[in-house]
């Protein structure tokens, strides 16, 4: 069974529908990525999976309707969305920040061993842990973003386009860490532009052009399919 | 006796009161960008709830100690204040979280307005007295004096603020607060459930108004269905000194403001020939506010600018 599965999910902002009735599912230890083109809607599912605007259709996790539940409900049933542009919290501290990501949990002892591992994972947070992360340059922000969304523990990991604005190294360094991270048996729904990159570290791919889903299947394929290689990977 | 420092005691004490409200202005203002115009009236409540106990006890129970008295008007007042802040911010301010920014505006000055008319109706128009229950010996200080009462004042706001400080930087809900303030939307995707973090900051912010309206008229010996207009509106030109939003700012801006307009008032006769009495004591609150808005107006240790309503 799969662990999120979304059905005619459609988001509308006023009058414009950005999503129209999208399927969806991702199954317990997949890596799924979502690619199309700015402004395909691709965002915005992850935000009406999250229910951080209003959508219709039906999302499940773990066999449990997540529509219509407030977003701080969502987050503590175990989906951790890392949101475009990052969202950290920029008056607070690196380590408050982390410390945000594990809001719901009681557990201290399980939350310091996570710390340490999002401090193993991106020593670079380690050393600034006391600096107020408005002053991390943006792949270190976006390190802290995936390290606070790590420490909720969570069962699946949405990501909202983690390669935007970063320099190649760090767009490396970002997508080695989502492997690893993936090859630790966390789900991982993976939104991007680079459909290149997606398509690499994914196995299966979904393509959205205005609002609707017009291809899926595994990524090694949609990777030799012409029409996605002359749309989206520039050939 | 020197009138310099005797002043600077005076404006200590009162700059404390501003500081207790100024910190519920700022708060607020910090989560929603809304300016709570009715904390001022909730101050005013506070002040009205804890005499009308005092009143009660002392009829009731004349032998008991006077600073017991009031003791349990305060602890009256505050979870008064709070019920009734969690009140105002459920019924007239949650339902137009998503509406145009004037529009929780012009209702805040609307609660306003309401409180006042209420608090006539159940208190009356006249001014309603403070009893003389509380210790009033005076002690020497650099040449000045200061009574019980005034180091108590200092004293007790102090110590809130000093534990409101802890509460915001140490604990789960003050780091809730404070990433609440930054983003609502990544706040909640956090499992932060916003509505109550919200609610949270307006109670807290009611708790210290409860104590500076027991405090403030405690000082002035009497409180008046009218009082948390000036009150509110000194606070909140305090809280804009200081930067609004900023809870630090809150603190020194309310010191600030109260020694301004303490050494005003004490200078101020004679720096004009006698031509302004010292009863112009007021208008140095809102000279502040001008002179904030127009040099800095993000106040001393703000960052943000208030650009909208």
């Amino acid at each position: 069974m799969s662990l999120l599965e979304v059905r005619q999910l459609k988001v509308a902002y006023g009058g414009i529908k950005a999503v129209r009735g999208v399927d969806l599912t991702v199954a317990e230890g997949e890596l799924v990525c979502l690619i199309g083109a700015n402004g395909a809607g691709k965002s915005s599912v992850l935000k009406g999976l999250v229910g951080l605007v209003q959508h219709g259709g039906e999302v499940r996790f773990a066999g449990e309707r997540l529509t219509g539940r407030p977003t701080h409900a969502i987050a503590a049933s175990g989906v951790s969305l890392v949101p475009e542009g990052r969202g950290i919290f920029a008056r607070l501290t690196v380590a408050e920040n982390l410390d945000m990501g594990a809001f719901v949990r009681r557990d201290r002892t399980a939350v310091n061993i996570d710390r340490q591992r999002v401090y193993e994972l991106f020593p670079r947070l380690a050393e600034r842990r006391g600096q107020m992360a408005g002053t991390l340059s943006g792949g270190e922000q976006q390190m802290l973003a995936i390290g606070r969304a790590l420490m909720s523990g969570p069962r699946m990991l949405l990501l909202d386009e983690p390669s935007m604005g970063l320099a190649p190294l760090m767009v490396q360094k970002i997508y080695e860490t989502i492997t690893r991270v993936a090859g630790e048996g966390v789900t991982i729904l993976l939104v991007e532009q680079n459909a290149n990159l997606a398509l690499h570290v994914s196995q299966r791919a979904y393509v959205m052009e205005s609002g609707e889903v017009t291809l899926h299947g595994a990524s090694a394929e949609l990777m030799s399919n012409p029409q996605i290689r002359a749309a989206y990977l520039g050939e | 006796m020197d009138i310099f420092t005797q002043q600077l005691i005076n404006g200590l004490v009162l700059g404390s009161i501003y500081a207790l409200v100024a910190l519920g202005y700022t708060m607020v203002y910090g989560i929603l960008e809304l300016i709570n115009f009715a904390h001022g009236e909730v101050t005013m409540i506070g002040a009205m709830v804890a005499l009308s106990v005092i009143g009660l006890l002392m009829g009731a129970a004349p032998d008991l100690p006077g600073l017991m008295v009031v003791l349990a008007g305060v602890l009256v007042a505050i979870p008064a204040c709070m019920l009734l802040a969690f009140a105002i911010e459920k019924m007239a301010y949650r339902p137009l979280r998503k509406a145009p920014r004037l529009a929780p505006l012009i209702t805040a000055i609307g609660v306003s307005i309401i409180l006042q008319n209420a608090a006539m109706l159940i208190w009356g128009r006249q001014y309603v007295s403070f009893p003389r229950i509380l210790p009033e010996a005076r002690h020497e200080l650099f040449g000045a004096h200061i009574t019980d009462l005034q180091i108590a004042i200092v004293a007790l706001s102090l110590l809130i603020m000093a534990g409101l400080w802890l509460l915001v930087q140490k604990t789960r809900l003050g780091r809730a607060m404070r990433a609440t303030a930054q983003s609502k939307e990544v706040a909640a995707l956090m499992g932060v459930n916003v509505d109550r973090v919200i609610s949270a900051t307006f109670v807290i912010g009611a708790a210290l108004a409860a104590v500076a309206g027991v405090l403030v008229s405690a000082y002035y010996g009497l409180a008046h269905y009218y009082m948390g207009f000036l009150l509110g509106l000194k606070a909140f030109s305090a809280a804009v000194l200081g930067g609004i939003g900023n809870i630090a700012g809150a603190m020194l801006g309310g010191l600030l403001l109260g020694v301004i307009e303490a050494l005003g008032a004490g200078y101020i006769g004679d720096l004009t020939g006698g031509f302004l009495g010292s009863h112009y004591q007021d208008v140095f609150a809102f000279f502040v506010l001008i002179l904030v808005l127009v040099l800095r107006p993000s106040g001393l240790l703000g960052e943000r600018v208030a650009s909208r309503a």
